[in-house]
């Protein structure tokens, strides 16, 4: 069941007009910056299906440029997005796709800076929810009703140990578990589903770990 | 975990417990919280929708310019005639228009279940409430009421207008508001299948068609006369009138109709409204732009 709790039905509180143009898109935004773990430098946002024939319409560009900002769905300071974020000296760019996709309301967004770049295809599923279904050419399963770690790692031994032992130590039960890299010995990618929301200090302590470049967090 | 509305109204019954108390037990159980701490989350959202209300019963207007201030017409039109309609219908329209004229000026408004369609569920809400005199609780309540059966929606169908249509945005929210009227007026878990049914049978096909993809034109005034609907089949399903066709089935029907709808019609701006000469010549003012250029 992709929607597990009444308040994806009522909720969330946003900013208008569009749960799926505008907060959803906002919470694309959001993820990729929280994946990206800092405000990037350049931001290439290609929209796809009703996503690129409204988006000026639904602010969606403010929304996912907000959401590059940190800004979550009610945050009134996302219609001055665009603004704010150029004003920080970000470049943005926005780009309207006629290729076709599985879902309507698609986004691929591709950010950066000079340490390090980053991009995931999102997509909108109505009522403001969101689901993040590619992640630096990772495709993703997630199941979308349980909280997710995403750790982005290299492709050598213990680096799935260090983590799981990890988990462990901190009484976190693993639901579900998934690796994949690009190639043997080069970039990898752990996605853990697991019961409870995971705190902070656990994603630091994870950040840390041998092996483990990157590390972010997608909650229930 | 109720997967449909026949279950839903099952776990209601056989308990002897109202839909929204099936809906707030659930809730704690899957997201480990406690019961006062679900109510307060909602008490919030309801605290949001009040005042979109007010504020959009003080008027607003949009952006664009394409919509606002017909909240405060009939308003107005109620303090100085008695609706043709009734008091109680007027003032649910009234309020549902408030709340989406707030969501096209870019204000607070809470998703029930999208932002397009925001309006239909407080805005029968706080028309329903001047009758009956509920309590804050019973308020909150309506909201996990709606809320269930917009679960159901969300998880058999689609509240999407990108991907069903705007049967799956007001036609749900129609439905979901025509529940909780129900349950709050003191009707039966089943009538508030039969309420859902009855509205939502009403609302299946209707497209998306959003004049240059705003969420106002005609998104404003289909909230209300979603809400209209909902109150009018509430009326019927505590009269004891039931539809021949289960609540679940016309979901499923809602969505396969969906399935089917061109892409024109569903929140591209490609199609219905949207496409009329008046609807380009909008599109073409809002965005300056020369009609010609396409």
């Amino acid at each position: 069941m992709k929607f597990r709790s009444v308040f994806d039905i009522i909720g969330p509180v946003m900013i208008g007009p569009s749960s799926s143009h505008t907060a959803g898109a906002a919470r694309i935004g959001r993820a990729a910056r929280h994946l990206f773990g800092r405000e990037p430098k350049y931001a290439h946002i290609h929209l796809y299906g009703s996503f690129a024939k409204t988006y000026k319409g639904h602010g969606t560009d403010v929304a996912i440029i907000g959401g590059l900002l940190d800004y979550d769905t009610y945050d009134e300071r996302i219609s001055q997005s665009l603004v704010t974020a150029r004003k920080n000296g970000m470049k943005i760019r926005f780009h309207e796709e006629d290729a076709h996709t599985d879902h309507p309301n698609t986004a691929r967004v591709k950010i950066g800076d000079d340490d390090g770049e980053l991009e995931l295809v999102g997509i909108s599923i109505g009522g403001g929810k969101a689901e993040i279904t590619e992640l630096n050419g990772f495709e993703l399963r997630l199941s979308g009703s349980h909280p997710a770690i995403l750790l982005i790692h290299n492709d050598r031994y213990g680096a799935i140990a260090s983590a799981t032992a990890i988990l462990a130590k901190n009484e976190i039960n693993i639901g579900r578990m998934e690796v994949s890299r690009k190639a043997q010995g080069e970039q990898a990618l752990m996605v853990i589903e697991v019961d409870q929301n995971i705190d902070d200090s656990i994603l630091d302590e994870l950040e840390r770990a041998d092996h483990i470049t990157q590390v972010a967090k997608i909650s229930d | 975990m109720f997967r449909n509305v026949a279950e839903l109204v099952e776990l209601a019954e056989s308990e002897n417990i109202q839909i929204s108390e099936v809906m707030i037990r659930q809730e704690m159980e899957v997201k480990q919280l406690t019961r006062e701490q679900v109510f307060s989350q909602m008490e919030r959202n309801l605290d949001v929708m009040e005042k979109a209300i007010e504020d959009g019963l003080k008027g607003v207007k949009s952006h664009s310019g394409l919509t606002g201030g017909d909240a405060v017409l009939i308003q107005n039109y109620m303090k100085n005639h008695t609706p043709l309609s009734g008091n109680l219908l007027m003032d649910a329209v009234s309020k549902a228009v408030a709340t989406n004229e707030v969501n096209a000026a870019m204000g607070t408004i809470c998703a029930t279940p999208t932002a397009g369609s925001a309006g239909c569920v407080p805005g029968t809400l706080f028309a329903v409430k001047n009758q009956l005199n509920p309590t804050r609780e019973q308020m909150v309540r309506y909201l996990f009421t709606s809320g269930a059966f917009g679960f159901v929606v969300a998880n058999n169908a689609s509240i999407s207008g990108a991907a069903g249509g705007c049967q799956a945005e007001v036609g749900s929210a129609a439905g979901m508001a025509a529940a909780a009227i129900v349950e709050m007026a003191g009707g039966t878990p089943s009538q508030s299948a039969e309420a859902m049914a009855i509205t939502l049978k009403n609302m299946l096909g209707l497209i998306c068609d959003p004049v240059a993809g705003l969420v106002e034109v005609p998104c404003v005034k289909r909230n209300a006369m979603g809400s209209s609907n909902a109150v009018v089949a509430a009326d019927m399903a505590l009269a004891g009138v039931t539809s021949r066709i289960p609540c679940d089935e016309v979901i499923d029907a809602m969505y396969k109709v969906g399935q089917r709808m061109p892409s024109a019609f569903r929140e591209t701006a490609q199609g219905g409204l949207a496409a009329t000469p008046t609807g380009r010549e909008l599109e073409a003012k809002v965005y300056g732009i020369s009609l010609k250029k396409e």
